[in-house]
């Protein structure tokens, strides 16, 4: 593998290195149908080398059928795939530079922790010792140092996870898919194999592909996510800008919380769209924040997340714009806690009121509100998406 | 006593499947050409009158060439019909698993019938391949559900992991796909070995003048001389069943033992 170390996720140093690295796998107009039913409808996505990419959606929008398309379990019904520069037209599975983690693992029943992981060198025309020491580096890896005589049916869910991993990882692969890994394991160890993971990939260089429906996960972990709906990618973007920015509200409603508030648009500049909403009044949306509505979207509406707004301690100043309401439900969770607040005026346009999620961290200090007192909402106007 | 009944009930079924098996071996060391209480004497010889016999032993050879054919045969298509039905989805399926299931529904006198006209308008020699053809496929049945059931249970991505890392389609099935289905197919062996081994109405009409074991005994017992011998005979087959059973038995707890899959049920 010739990537280089990317380095933290996070900082801009990687996210160049990555915008420059040299495409690893390039998907070209796929179709996919199965009799009159469309898996997928036209996918066109450009995946980096030694990035972290998730394909995220909800059950039956064509993520799985597509990564099986990129492993070469699935035959595509017209388009290109193509993995480090090679059409993958005439490759089978078995000779691809891909590995795969399934989501049930797939771990061999009647084989020791070790033969699972050493299947894939089988093939591989080095001496026993060799491959042994190799198996033993791949399960040092993966944190099973001393497992290999171990019979893995006795092994727990983490553990099959990471045999699987190893087993996939031995063969160096180019590409390493990853079906919805995390999806049997419980909350806790969920959680620390999502980092676990990361640092893996950090570590190894190697492009990982994942298939998840869970928004959190692909947050977590990406580099960049597609968001599918349906057998079509909604949106490719780093996470962060998908949080922030969602092109259309479908996307809004599946990543995360989004309050949403109907709008009515007054006018547009060059740079900006003028609209009003009920409680929050006259404001101007930049139009890097201005996406598609729904379909069926009875018209405009505006959107905010949880916690781009706040509750104004009383007497407080701040620099951004406020709205008064009245708190209505108070749901405590420890760490955070949500406000839902009915904005003076909320119910201007249909007469229908919509309280709004606030979401506030419980810092030492600050008191949780009581339902019905007043509260002051503090917003600032480039926290607005408009759909419309 | 709470379920004093249901218990007696229990002990009463047992004894009358198993009492009849008992008096086997008791009749078959019994001196006394007549089967019938009083005993006399304890012998031996019925066990070397039956070693002795060559028609007899004829009969056996044959039963078991019959047998271990026949089983392995229904097996083999077993697999592939099982697979088939387990994996793929083709025009057919349907008609096509019913039609392999008919036989265990069909009258077995209807089928031999059936064959033998076919085999003598095909101008077929009646012989022990004959046998083992009708065999093979009153035997089918049982082998394609035993291995449907083993198929089934099988997680499809291990095939298609050992396909991903590497290995063809061939050596994947060879490498997971046949070890953990090895004991179905042993069960359905066995199963299939034990059906063809006393089964009399194919054996009788397409055998032609090749004796087998149930044909063979079922001749002498027209002979009330002969008795005490099938009773020796029979004892022999009883402990080799036992034997049979309790080797599968040991392969199969092996098997769930190494793959850590959950004990259903076995023979024993």
């Amino acid at each position: 593998m010739t990537t280089q170390n990317p380095g933290p996720k996070t900082t801009a140093a990687h996210r160049a290195a990555m915008a420059g690295a040299r495409p690893m796998i390039e998907i070209r107009q796929v179709q996919k149908h199965y009799g009159d039913y469309h898996a997928l409808r036209g996918i066109d996505l450009t995946i980096r080398s030694g990035e972290f990419f998730s394909l995220l959606g909800p059950s039956g929008c064509g993520k799985t059928t597509l990564l099986r398309t990129i492993a070469g379990f699935e035959d595509i019904s017209s388009g290109v795939v193509l993995i480090d520069g090679q059409d993958m037209q005439e490759v089978p599975a078995n000779r691809r530079p891909t590995n795969m983690v399934f989501q049930s693992y797939a771990i061999f029943p009647h084989l020791t922790v070790a033969e699972n992981v050493g299947f894939g060198l089988r093939r591989d025309p080095r001496s026993r010792a060799e491959k042994a020491a190799a198996v033993e580096q791949a399960l040092e890896m993966v944190g099973l140092k001393g497992y290999g005589s171990r019979a893995s049916h006795a092994l727990s869910g983490g553990q099959r996870q990471r045999v699987a991993l190893a087993r996939a990882l031995i063969l160096k692969p180019k590409v390493l898919l990853l079906d919805e890994p995390l999806s049997a394991l419980d909350r806790k160890m969920r959680e620390q194999m999502q980092v676990e993971l990361i640092k893996l990939q950090r570590q190894v260089g190697i492009t990982f592909v994942l298939v998840t429906h869970d928004q959190e996960e692909a947050l977590v972990m990406s580099d960049r996510i597609a968001v599918m709906f349906e057998g079509q990618i909604a949106q490719m973007d780093g996470p962060e800008a998908l949080y922030a920015r969602p092109t259309s509200r479908r996307v809004a409603n599946f990543i995360g919380v989004m309050n949403f508030l109907p709008a009515r648009v007054l006018g547009e500049t060059g740079e900006a769209v003028q609209i009003e909403a009920p409680g929050l009044g006259r404001v101007d949306i930049p139009m890097a924040n201005v996406s598609r509505a729904d379909p069926g979207d009875a018209g405009p509406s505006v959107g905010f997340r949880p916690e781009a707004v706040s509750l104004l301690a009383t007497g407080a100043q701040t620099a951004n714009r406020v709205a008064g309401g009245v708190i209505d439900e108070v749901v405590y969770y420890g760490d955070m806690t949500y406000y839902d607040v009915r904005l003076d005026g909320s119910a201007g346009f249909d007469g229908q009121a919509r309280p709004v999620r606030i979401a506030m961290r419980n810092v030492f200090g600050r008191e949780v509100q009581d339902v019905g007192t007043r509260a002051n909402v503090s917003w600032s106007p480039g926290s607005l998406v408009l759909f419309r | 006593m709470k379920g004093g009944g249901l218990r007696a009930y229990a002990l009463v079924y047992l004894l009358f499947l198993y009492a009849p098996i008992l008096l086997l071996p008791i009749f078959a060391f019994n001196s006394g050409t007549i089967i019938a209480f009083p005993l006399k004497g304890v012998t031996t010889e019925w066990f070397a009158q039956m070693w002795g016999n060559a028609s007899l032993r004829r009969a056996l050879t044959n039963s078991l060439l019959i047998a271990v054919s026949s089983s392995i045969l229904a097996t083999c298509l077993g697999v592939f019909a099982a697979r088939a039905s387990t994996r793929f989805a083709f025009p057919g399926k349907g008609p096509i698993m019913g039609l392999i299931m008919l036989p265990l529904v069909l009258p077995e006198i209807i089928v031999s019938i059936s064959l033998l006209v076919v085999l003598l308008s095909l101008g077929v020699q009646l012989s022990i391949l004959t046998v083992i053809l009708g065999h093979t496929l009153i035997c089918m049945p049982y082998a394609t559900v035993i291995l449907s059931t083993a198929f089934n249970s099988l997680d499809r991505s291990l095939e298609e992991a050992a396909y991903d890392l590497g290995e063809t389609r061939i050596s994947a099935f060879r490498l997971v796909i046949l070890p953990l289905v090895m004991p179905g197919i042993i069960s359905s062996l066995l199963m299939s070995f034990t059906i063809s081994l006393d089964e009399f109405i194919i054996a009788f009409f397409l055998a032609g003048n090749e004796p087998t074991l149930p044909t063979y005994i079922f001749s002498q017992l027209r002979f009330p001389k002969q008795i005490p011998m099938i009773m020796a005979l029979g004892t022999v087959l009883v402990l080799m069943s036992i034997l049979l059973l309790t080797i599968a038995e040991y392969f199969r707890r092996r098997g769930i033992a190494k793959t850590g899959a959950k004990d259903t049920g076995g023979f024993l």
